[in-house]
C-alpha cells in the first residue's frame, strides 16, 4: 500500500523503465531512458550520461532526506564504462561491455533503475523524480563531493572492517556476504573466461571457414573438383560451427553473465550497506564510552549525542534487516530469472545447432564420390 | 534330322582311315605331325559332327561313333606321347584325360541322338560326368574306349586315370587353399583345359598342321561363346576381392569385348569355315560324297550356336534365323576352304600360343603343369607377374591385357571344346546348361519333343547370356575406373593397431604396438593375425619400401615423425595427460599409415609389407633416426629445393606436370595454413574445456555458501552440468585434433611423397638427358676418328655409340615409365584425398552431432532444476 502511495509520488511505474540506447558522441555516452508516467498516457524520454546516474546515487543516500537511509542496500550501479580503452582494462566490467553497442550495459542500468524505483524507501526521493522526468539534465556539483566521500568512506573501511559486531544476525550476515562476495566475483570471472574464448573459439572458425574456402580450386579433373566441393560443404559446417559459438556465448553475456554480474556487485552493495552500519555502530559505541567517561558538565551533551547516534543505528538495523531479507529474496529471483532464461537460450540454440549439424552429415552423405 | 543322319556317316570313313594311324602316331607322332593333325582334322570334324551329329544321328551309325571318337582319342593320346617325351607326363596325361572325355561326352551325345527321345539320359549322364568328374570320366573313358581299346586304352588307361586326377586337381588345390575357391576353381578349369590345348598345340606348331589349329579352333567357336563368357565371368564378378583376380578381370572384361568382335568373326565365320571346308573337303573326297550334305547341316548348326552364345539371347528364333541364315553363308565359304585354311591356321597359330601361356600363367600360376608349354608358360608367368607389380597396367599392361584378350578368345574357345566334349571334368555346372541348351537346340530343331526339354535349358542357360551381357558392361570401364575397382580391395584387409605398451625403462624404453590385420586377400597365410611392432619397425618398413618403390615414381605414405619431446616424456614415464595424447596420437597415426600402405596396389605387393604384418619378429630396423623429426622434414625442404631448381632446367615438355607441381604446392601451402587455424582451433576448444572446468569448480563453491538451499542445489547441479560440458569441450578438441588436425599433418606429409615422386620423375629425365648429351659425344668423337681414319678405334668408338643408344633408349623408357606412374599415382593420390576427407569429415560431424545432443540433454535436465528454485 504503502508502495503505491510512494509510486504515486514517483509518477512512473519501476518496471516501465527502460534505458533503450546508448549514443556516443565522441568520448561521452548519452543513455535514453524511457519510462511511463503512472497516469497512463505518454511516456517520458530523457537523455542522461553517466555522471547523471551517479549524480543519483549520491542524491538517494543522502542521510539527510530519510531516516535510517543507510540501511539500505542501494541497487549497484555499474563502473562507468571507458570507451577506447584497451581491452585489458575493460576487464574489470567484466560483461557490462562486451555485448554489442553497449546493450548490455544499458541493460544493466536499467536494472538499476527499476531496482532504486522498486526500492520503497529509496523512490520517495525528489531526485529520482527529477532524473526520470526533468529534460534538464540535474547538476553535477554535489556529485564531486561524494566522489571524496566515498573515497574517504573506503579508506575508513579498511580500518573497521574486522570490527565485532555486537548482533550476531548481522555478524553471520557479514561473513555470508564475505563468502558470497568473494565466490560469486571468481564465479563471474571465470564465466567471463569461458565467454571470452567461445568468442576467440568463434572468431577462430571464421578464419578456418576463410580458409578453406581458399583452397577451392578450380579445375576440371574429377577428383579436385569433388575435393573442392568438399571444402566448400566444411566451410558450411564451420560457419554453423562459428555461428553455433557466437549464439552460445551472446546467450552466455546476456543471461547467466548479467546474472551473475548483477548478483556479485549486489553483494557488493550490500557489503557496503553493512560497512556503513559498521561504521554507525563503531560511531554509537564511540559515543556511548563518550558518554559514560564523560565529566558531568558535558555529560548531558553526550549523552545526548549517544541517544542520537542509537537512535540512528537502531534505525539503520533496523532498515538493514528488512533490506537483506528483501536483498536475499530479490537476489535468488534475479539468479533463478537469469538460470532459466540461459537454460533455456541454450536449449534452443542447441537444437538449432543439431539440425543444422545433421543438416551437413546428411550433404555429406549425399555427396558422390 | 535327315541331313544329320546322314551327315554323321562320314565321319566313319575318316575315323577308319586314321584308326590306323594313330597307332602310328603313338610311335612316331614327333616325327609324324601330319598324321596327327589328319587325325585332329577328324577330331575336330567328329567333335563338331559328334555334338551335332550325335543329337540328330540315326541309331546305326553308333558303332562309327565310337570308331571315329576312337580316332580322335588315339590322335590326341599319340600327340600327349610324343609330347611326354619332350616335357611332361600331366599334360600328357591331361590330354588323354580330357580326351577320354571327348570321347565319353560323344558317346552320351551319340546315345542321346540314338533315341532322340532319350535326351533326358542324355543329360543325366552329362550332368553326372561334369559334376563326379573323376570317376565318371574313368568310367566313360573304360566304356568309350570299348571299342578302341586297342589302341586307345593303353595310353588312355594308364594315364588318364591317376594322372588326369592330378593335373586336374592340383590347380584346383592349389587354387582352393584361398579363400576364394570359387573364383579360382574357374580358373583352375580353365587350367586344365588349357593344358589340353597346348598339348594338341604343339603338335600342331610342330608339324605346323594347319587342320590341327582348325580343329581345335572350330569347336571353339561352336561352343565357346557362351561357355566362355561363363567361365570369364565369374572371375570377375568376384574380381574385386583378390588383386589376382583383378589381373584376371581385365583380360576377362576384353576378352568380353574380343569375344563379341573377334571371337564371333574371327572364330565363328572363319575358323567354322574352315573347319567345314577342311571337313568337307576331305571327308567329301575321301568318304562318300552324300556326306557334303551331312556336313553343311553340321557347318549349319555350329554356326548357329557360335552366333546364338555370343548373342546371350538365347530365344529359339534367333537361332532358328541364325540357322537359316549363316548356314548357307557359312557352307559357301567352307567350299573353298583349303586355301582359307592355311591362311587361318597361320592366323590362329599365334593367339593359340599367347593365349595358352597367358592363360595358364594366370590361372595355374604353376609351372608344373605347363611343362609341356615349356617356354611360353614361363613367359606368361613373367608378364603376369609385371603386370600387378608394376605399372604395366596402363600402358603395357594394356597391350597384355589386349593380347590375351585376343588370345584368350581362343583359350577359351579351346576350353569350351572340352567342354562340349565333356572332356574336362572341372568345368563348372554352370557351362553345361549352354552346352546342353545347344544341343537341344539342335534336337528340338529335328524333334519337337524335345523343345520341351529346350526349354527348360533355355532358362539355365539365359543366366550365361546375363552374365555375358553383364561382361560387355565393364568392357567401357577407363582405367581410372579399372584403378578405382582395385582401390576398394582394401577393404578385403582391415588393419589395426592397439594396445600401445612401454617396454624396457629410462632411456632405452619404447613403445610397442600390437598391430592386428584381418583379411581375406590370399597372400596371407591366415585370415587374422597379430604382431608387436614399435615406432622404428614402421620406420624402416618406410625406408624399405621408398628404397625399392619411390625410384619408380610411386607415392610412398610416409610414416609419422619421431617426436624425441614426446617420446622422452614417455620414457620418463611421466603419466601425464599429455604423454598419453601423444601415444595415442601416434597410434593413430601409425594406423593410418599402415593402412594407407595396404591401400596402395602395388606396395600391398611388397614382400617387406607382407613381412611387416605377419612375420612375428622382423630384424631391428637401423638408422631410422636419419628420417626422424627434423632431419626428415629436412629432407623434404631439400628435395623441393632441388625439384624447384630441376624445374628451371628442365625442359618441361608436358605441361600436366607443370601445372601439377604448382598445384600441390599451392595445396601445401594451403594445408599448412588449414593445419594451423585447426590447430589454433583445437587449442581454444582445450582452453573453454579448461574455463568451463574452473567455472564448473566456481559454481559449486558459490552453491556451498548459498543460504537458500533451492538456490544452491541448482548451483550445485550446475557445477555438475558444468564438469560434463568440460568432458565433452575436451571430447569435441580430441577430435578436432584426431579428424582434422592430423588428417591435414598426414596430408601434408603425403604433399611431401608426391612432390618426392616428381623429383624422381625429374632425376629420370635427368639422366636420360645426360645420356643422350653422352651419346651426342660418342657420336662427334666417331665423326673425329672417322675423319681422321682411324679404323681401330673406330669400331670401339661405334660399340660405344651403341652401347649408349642403349641406354638412352633405356632411360627414355624408364622416363615415360615414371612419368606415367607419377601421374597415375597423383591422380589416385588426389581420388584417395577426397576420399579420405569426406570419410573424416562425416566422422566428425557424427561426432559433433553427438556432442551437441549429449548437450541438449544436458540442458534439458538441467532446465526444471532451474525452475524450481523458488
Amino acid at each position: 500500500m504503502m508502495e503505491e502511495d510512494r509510486d504515486g509520488l514517483l509518477g512512473v511505474t519501476a518496471h516501465t523503465i527502460r534505458v533503450t540506447e546508448a549514443v556516443r558522441d565522441g568520448d561521452s555516452l548519452t543513455f535514453i531512458v524511457i519510462s511511463q508516467k503512472l497516469s497512463g498516457s505518454g511516456e517520458y524520454h530523457v537523455a542522461r550520461t553517466h555522471e547523471d546516474f551517479q549524480w543519483l546515487q549520491e542524491c538517494l543516500f543522502n542521510p539527510e532526506e530519510v531516516p535510517g537511509i543507510l540501511g539500505v542496500i542501494s541497487p549497484p550501479l555499474p563502473a562507468k564504462p571507458h570507451l577506447n580503452a584497451p581491452t585489458k582494462d575493460l576487464k574489470p566490467l567484466g560483461f557490462l561491455v562486451m555485448g554489442k553497442d553497449l546493450g548490455t550495459y544499458c541493460k544493466v542500468l536499467e536494472i538499476y533503475l527499476q531496482q532504486v524505483a522498486a526500492n520503497t524507501r529509496l523512490s520517495k526521493n525528489k531526485c529520482l523524480e527529477n532524473f526520470l522526468t526533468s529534460p534538464e539534465a540535474p547538476g553535477h556539483q554535489r556529485v564531486r563531493k561524494s566522489i571524496f566521500n566515498r573515497l574517504s568512506q573506503a579508506m575508513e573501511g579498511l580500518r573497521k572492517e574486522g570490527h565485532k559486531d555486537v548482533d550476531s544476525f548481522f555478524q553471520t550476515e557479514r561473513d555470508n556476504n564475505f563468502t558470497l562476495t568473494g565466490f560469486s566475483k571468481t564465479a563471474t570471472e571465470r564465466f567471463v573466461d569461458v565467454v571470452l574464448t567461445e568468442q576467440k573459439l568463434a572468431v577462430a572458425c571464421g578464419h578456418l571457414s576463410t580458409c578453406l574456402h581458399l583452397c577451392v580450386e578450380q579445375r576440371d579433373d574429377h577428383a579436385a573438383q569433388a575435393f573442392s566441393k568438399i571444402c566448400v560443404k566444411l566451410s558450411g559446417v564451420v560457419d554453423s560451427m562459428q555461428k553455433n559459438f557466437e549464439n552460445v556465448s551472446e546467450n552466455n553475456l546476456s543471461t547467466l553473465g548479467l546474472g551473475l554480474d548483477l548478483e556479485t556487485r549486489y553483494h557488493e552493495a550490500e557489503k557496503e550497506m553493512l560497512f556503513r552500519r559498521t561504521c554507525k555502530l563503531v560511531e554509537l559505541e564511540t559515543a556511548s564510552r563518550n558518554a559514560e567517561r564523560a565529566k558531568p558538565i558535558k555529560k548531558a551533551a553526550m549523552d545526548d549525542l549517544k541517544m542520537k547516534s542509537e537512535k540512528e543505528f537502531d534505525q539503520i538495523s533496523g532498515v538493514a534487516k528488512q533490506e537483506i531479507a528483501r536483498f536475499h529474496s530479490v537476489h535468488v529471483m534475479l539468479l533463478r530469472q537469469a538460470l532459466i532464461l540461459w537454460c533455456e537460450k541454450q536449449l534452443v540454440t542447441a537444437r538449432e545447432t543439431f539440425t543444422c549439424y545433421s543438416q551437413h552429415l546428411q550433404a555429406f552423405r549425399d555427396l558422390g564420390e | 534330322m535327315a541331313t544329320s543322319s546322314e551327315r554323321s556317316p562320314p565321319p566313319f570313313p575318316d575315323s577308319e582311315d586314321q584308326e590306323p594311324e594313330p597307332e602310328e602316331v603313338g610311335d612316331h607322332d614327333s616325327d609324324d605331325g601330319e598324321d596327327i593333325f589328319l587325325g585332329s582334322d577328324d577330331l575336330l570334324e567328329t567333335k563338331m559332327a559328334s555334338i551335332p551329329v550325335g543329337d540328330a544321328p540315326a541309331k546305326t551309325q553308333s558303332d562309327p561313333f565310337c570308331d571315329l571318337f576312337s580316332e580322335p582319342l588315339m590322335e590326341s593320346a599319340g600327340a600327349p606321347k610324343a609330347q611326354m617325351d619332350f616335357t611332361e607326363k600331366p599334360a600328357s596325361e591331361m590330354t588323354i584325360g580330357s580326351t577320354q572325355d571327348v570321347i565319353e561326352v560323344k558317346r552320351d551325345i551319340a546315345k542321346a541322338p540314338e533315341v532322340v527321345t532319350d535326351a533326358a539320359t542324355g543329360l543325366s549322364e552329362r550332368d553326372i560326368i561334369s559334376k563326379p568328374r573323376l570317376d565318371v570320366e574313368r568310367k566313360p573313358g573304360k566304356e568309350s574306349t570299348a571299342p578302341m581299346v586297342d589302341v586307345l586304352m593303353e595310353p588312355a588307361s594308364k594315364t588318364s586315370t591317376a594322372p588326369m586326377v592330378d593335373v586336374l586337381m592340383e590347380p584346383a588345390s592349389k587354387t582352393s587353399t584361398a579363400p576364394m575357391v570359387d573364383v579360382l576353381m574357374e580358373p583352375a578349369s580353365k587350367s586344365s583345359t588349357a593344358p589340353m590345348v597346348d598339348v594338341l598345340m604343339e603338335p600342331a606348331s610342330k608339324s605346323s598342321t594347319a587342320p590341327m589349329v582348325d580343329v581345335l579352333m572350330e569347336p571353339a567357336s561352336k561352343s565357346s561363346t557362351a561357355p566362355m563368357v561363363d567361365v570369364f565371368m565369374e572371375p570377375a564378378g568376384k574380381s574385386s576381392t583378390a588383386p589376382m583376380v583383378d589381373v584376371l578381370m581385365e583380360p576377362a572384361s576384353k576378352s568380353s569385348t574380343a569375344l563379341k568382335g573377334d571371337s564371333i568373326s574371327k572364330p565363328s565365320s572363319t575358323s567354322v569355315v574352315d573347319l567345314l571346308c577342311e571337313p568337307s573337303s576331305d571327308n567329301v573326297k575321301e568318304s562318300k560324297p552324300d556326306i557334303l550334305d551331312p556336313l553343311a547341316d553340321v557347318i549349319q548348326t555350329a554356326p548357329g550356336r557360335n552366333a546364338k552364345a555370343p548373342f546371350a539371347a538365347v530365344t529359339e528364333e534367333p537361332t532358328r534365323d541364325l540357322f537359316d541364315d549363316t548356314p548357307s553363308n557359312l557352307f559357301a565359304k567352307s567350299q573353298p576352304s583349303k586355301p582359307a585354311k592355311h591362311l587361318q591356321t597361320s592366323i590362329f597359330d599365334d593367339p593359340d600360343e599367347d593365349l595358352f601361356g597367358e592363360h595358364l600363367g594366370d590361372a595355374l600360376k604353376k609351372p608344373q603343369n605347363d611343362a609341356s608349354k615349356g617356354e611360353a608358360a614361363p613367359v606368361a608367368k613373367a608378364r603376369h607377374v609385371r603386370g600387378p607389380l608394376t605399372d604395366n597396367h596402363k600402358e603395357e599392361g594394356t597391350d597384355i591385357f589386349t593380347e590375351g584378350s585376343v588370345t584368350s578368345h581362343p583359350s577359351a574357345v579351346n576350353r569350351v571344346v572340352p567342354a562340349n566334349s565333356k572332356t574336362n571334368g572341372v568345368q563348372s555346372d554352370e557351362e553345361e546348361p549352354d552346352i546342353f541348351s545347344e544341343a537341344t537346340v539342335e534336337l528340338s530343331l529335328d524333334s519337337p519333343r524335345n523343345d520341351r526339354k529346350r526349354k527348360e535349358v533355355a532358362n539355365p542357360s539365359a543366366p550365361p547370356a546375363a552374365v555375358a551381357a553383364n561382361v560387355t558392361k565393364p568392357q567401357p570401364l577407363t582405367l581410372e575406373e579399372l584403378e578405382e575397382e582395385e582401390s576398394e580391395d582394401k577393404f578385403e584387409l582391415n588393419i589395426s593397431i592397439t594396445n600401445p605398451e612401454k617396454v624396457g625403462d629410462g632411456m632405452n624404453a619404447y613403445m610397442a604396438y600390437k598391430v592386428s590385420t584381418q583379411t581375406t586377400l590370399p597372400m596371407f597365410r591366415m585370415k587374422s593375425f597379430t604382431v608387436r611392432r614399435r615406432f622404428s619397425d614402421f620406420l624402416g618398413l618406410y625406408e624399405k619400401l621408398s628404397d625399392k618403390h619411390a625410384q619408380s615414381g610411386y607415392i610412398v605414405p610416409p610414416p609419422p615423425e619421431k617426436s624425441i619431446m614426446g617420446m622422452t616424456k614417455v620414457k620418463v614415464g611421466k603419466e601425464d595427460n599429455s604423454s598419453a595424447e601423444f601415444v595415442e596420437k601416434r597410434r593413430a597415426a601409425l594406423e593410418r599409415y599402415l593402412q594407407r600402405v595396404v591401400c596402395h596396389p602395388s606396395l600391398l605387393q611388397d614382400p617387406d609389407v607382407r613381412e611387416f604384418l605377419e612375420r612375428d619378429d622382423i630384424p631391428r630396423a637401423h638408422s631410422t633416426q636419419a628420417l626422424s623429426g627434423a632431419g626428415f622434414l629436412k629432407m623434404i625442404n631439400r628435395a623441393t629445393d632441388a625439384v624447384s631448381k630441376m624445374t628451371i632446367k628442365m625442359n618441361e615438355s608436358d605441361v600436366w606436370f607443370e601445372d601439377k607441381l604448382c598445384e600441390v604446392e599451392a595445396e601445401d601451402q594451403q594445408l599448412r595454413k588449414l593445419h594451423i587455424m585447426v590447430e589454433s582451433l583445437v587449442g581454444h576448444r582445450k582452453e573453454l574445456s579448461v574455463n568451463t572446468a574452473g567455472f564448473a569448480k566456481s559454481v559449486a563453491m558459490l552453491g556451498s555458501s548459498e543460504d537458500n538451499t533451492a538456490l544452491s542445489r541448482a548451483l550445485s547441479q550446475l557445477a555438475e552440468v558444468e564438469d560434463k560440458m568440460e568432458q565433452l569441450h575436451q571430447d569435441q578438441a580430441t577430435n578436432d585434433s584426431f579428424c582434422f588436425a592430423e588428417l591435414l599433418a598426414d596430408y601434408i606429409r603425403l604433399l611431401g611423397s608426391v612432390r618426392a615422386s616428381f623429383d624422381q620423375r625429374m632425376k629420370s629425365w635427368q639422366r636420360w638427358q645426360d645420356a643422350q648429351n653422352i651419346l651426342q659425344k660418342k657420336r662427334e668423337t666417331e665423326a673425329k676418328l672417322l675423319w681422321a681414319n682411324k679404323p681401330d678405334k673406330l669400331q670401339q668408338a661405334k660399340d660405344e655409340i651403341n652401347e649408349w643408344e642403349a641406354k638412352v633408349t633405356q632411360y627414355e623408357k624408364d622416363f615415360d615409365r615414371v612419368s606415367s606412374t607419377v601421374r597415375k599415382e597423383v591422380l589416385r593420390f588426389e581420388k584417395e584425398k577426397a576420399r579420405d576427407f569426406k570419410k573424416q569429415i562425416i566422422k566428425y560431424l557424427e561426432s559433433l552431432l553427438q556432442s551437441q545432443q549429449q548437450l541438449i540433454k544436458y540442458w534439458e535436465a538441467f532446465l526444471p532444476e532451474a525452475k524450481a528454485i523458488a
